[in-house]
């Protein structure tokens, strides 16, 4: 814990740092509250693996929860169907290219972090971590982005190279910590 | 009383640029005889009236007083233009109808809408703002607590990254301003600033992000630079003075003024500090613009200085020879606006606008320019200057930069973000409003 006065210096310090910012005096009427309670919330996994959970899961494991879960809109194997394919994707080249997964997305982390949060559509935030792995090897596996028999976890995950992780350019650096 | 040789004086005025442009101080200098010899599109000749009957609306009296208005049953035709009305398991999109609207800010049943997976009905009692991450004291607020808390008004537009996509097509579409720009609006906002939550949490000196999500069925997330969560974001509660209507992120949403709109995030409940972004779905994938030679932009944040005519534009018939007013909307996630030139010549010649005031940072700013239309063929266009020196680029320097479609793409399309062009409307000679590239 720390002090009411320890915390001023703190907030002062780092927006002296951040900007200058001029911030209203508020009531102070926020709950604590502490990491393990906002769990259930804490969804952001980062690109570096932050926030990934325990738990694994393989493509074969995945096949099995997609064709549950995951293929009425997506189609078989990923091919598409009401909703986006999954696979697939020339190179990309103009506005004109189809931004799929493994043409276009610079990071495997953002596959298991949509998933996770906003998938299946009409039942969101119901798959087991196992079941968010092992859906996402499922889809790397289809789009030759890890082996068959390739394990995915919090270690391993962040690991997987996307081919376009270099194709962006940042458009304001100057505002782009 | 209207004064007959003010009218004359206007008709000998000399026009400003090409195509018959006026001065846009006619408008000060003749205030109601301009306005009464320029009422709109429809007009019908306004030497010899009718004699005056009395009408029947005005011989019973009235209804009932609604207890929340609702605009005249004449008014029906104003209303959101919407892509996915049976609520398919995809985006819904519903678009604001510029060209029947005037002034600077949108009624909120007419603010534009993008809902990723539906509007969340939430129950506020049971709604939280969670803040954590880098910080010394994660809290969570409740939306009463907020009312409790100091609070700022101002006006913003909202801009969706996509809106003027349809100017990324290679031939001109044939679409309303609706259709083509119809994903920005603007309103005035009051909220509770972040900073002064962030003040509350401390910050550790680590932080250079927010990362935050709603409580939709997405919990869709966007990771948002330290500065400009402390610079000038809001926890925005009210929306042109009531609740924020569910479709634009009720309870509560984080307004960025001058931001991409998806950034804005609606039905706020998270924001957690880090070192990084998250590189979620929506800034990863969706609103990285590729560029012609395959690579794409990243961090797209702001809504450049842009301009748009919405009268007259396609849609709007002109009748007849004679004064009409050209006016649109120009706005800059850069600050404000420091000048809208217009053109009736399809760029040969320009005038400069008059700006109706306040003119306010990052909100829709209403520009005005009388004409007088010779009923011959004339190609309208705006470009606006923002006070930081930026300029609306031309079309050619935006396909240039940014490309542009193979074959013109269907105008609910995205095939691209942040076009801010201009857009060009030719008027023709029997008075109809073409979409044009110019």
């Amino acid at each position: 814990m720390f002090t009411r006065n320890a915390a001023d210096l703190f907030v002062a310090i780092a927006l002296g740092v951040a900007a200058s910012a001029a911030c209203a005096q508020g009531p102070r009427l926020g709950q604590p509250i502490k990491p393990a309670e906002l769990a259930a919330w804490d969804l952001h996994v980062l690109p570096d693996g932050t926030g990934l959970p325990p738990g694994s899961g393989t493509p074969a494991q995945g096949a099995k929860v997609y064709a549950d879960k995951c293929s009425a809109c997506h189609g078989e194997n990923g091919k598409g169907g009401i909703s986006a394919a999954l696979v697939g994707g020339e190179p990309i080249r103009n506005m004109s290219s189809v931004k799929r997964i493994a043409n276009f997305w610079p990071y495997s982390t953002t596959l298991f972090d949509f998933t996770r949060r906003a998938m299946p559509w009409n039942a969101p935030r119901t798959l087991t971590n196992e079941e968010v792995y092992a859906v996402t090897a499922y889809i790397l596996s289809l789009n030759k982005l890890i082996g068959e028999n390739d394990v995915m976890n919090a270690e391993t995950l962040p690991k997987v190279q996307m081919p376009n992780r270099d194709g962006f350019i940042v458009r304001f650096p100057e505002r782009t910590p | 009383m209207p004064d007959v040789r003010s009218r004359r004086e206007l008709e000998r005025l000399v026009p400003v640029a090409g195509n018959g442009l006026l001065d846009r101080r006619a408008f000060f200098r003749n205030g109601a005889v301009l306005a009464a010899a320029m009422t709109g599109y429809a007009v019908v000749k306004p030497a010899a009236a009718e004699p005056l009957a009395d009408p029947p609306w005005s011989r019973a009296a009235g209804g009932l007083v609604e207890a929340y208005g609702q605009p005249s049953r004449f008014e029906k035709r104003v209303a959101r233009t919407l892509s996915n009305p049976k609520g398919e398991p995809r985006t819904q999109h519903g678009r604001t109808p510029h060209h029947l609207l005037n002034g600077t800010f949108t009624p909120n049943g007419l603010h534009f809408v993008i809902s990723h997976s539906g509007d969340p009905d939430i129950d506020p009692a049971g709604h939280r703002l969670a803040i954590h991450g880098l910080v010394k004291q994660p809290l969570v607020y409740t939306l009463d607590a907020l009312e409790r808390y100091p609070m700022v008004s101002r006006m913003s537009f909202v801009e969706c990254g996509g809106n003027s996509a349809p100017l990324f097509s290679n031939e001109p579409l044939q679409a309303t301003v609706q259709a083509l720009h119809g994903l920005v609006s603007c309103a005035e906002y009051t909220g509770v600033p972040l900073s002064t939550l962030l003040e509350e949490t401390g910050v550790d000196p680590k932080a250079k992000w927010i990362v935050a999500e709603g409580a939709d069925s997405l919990a869709l997330s966007r990771s948002v630079p330290l500065t400009k969560a402390l610079d000038d974001a809001m926890i925005a509660l009210y929306q042109n003075g009531e609740r924020i209507m569910p479709g634009n992120g009720y309870p509560m949403r984080l307004l960025l003024p001058g931001w991409e709109g998806n950034m804005n995030v609606k039905w706020l409940r998270r924001i957690e500090l880090t070192e990084r972004p998250a590189m979620g779905y929506y800034e990863a994938r969706t609103y990285a613009p590729i560029l012609p030679d395959g690579k794409a932009y990243q961090f797209y944040f702001l809504q450049e200085v842009k301009s748009f005519i919405t009268h007259p534009s396609f849609g709007l018939k002109m009748n007849r020879p004679g004064y009409y007013e050209i006016s649109g909307v120009a706005y800059s996630g850069n600050g404000r606006i420091s000048k809208v030139m217009v053109t009736a010549d399809g760029g040969r010649t320009w005038a400069q606008a008059a700006l109706q005031e306040p003119v306010l940072a990052k909100a829709f700013t209403r520009f005005r320019v009388p004409w007088r239309w010779d009923g011959g063929p004339a190609v309208l266009q705006s470009r606006a200057w923002d006070e930081g020196g930026h300029v609306q680029p031309t079309r050619a320097e935006i396909v240039a930069h940014r490309g542009q479609t193979v074959k013109p793409p269907p105008v609910t399309a995205f095939p691209a973000q942040h076009y801010n062009g201009p857009t060009s409307w030719a008027v023709e000679r029997g008075g109809e409003v073409k979409h044009v590239y110019a």
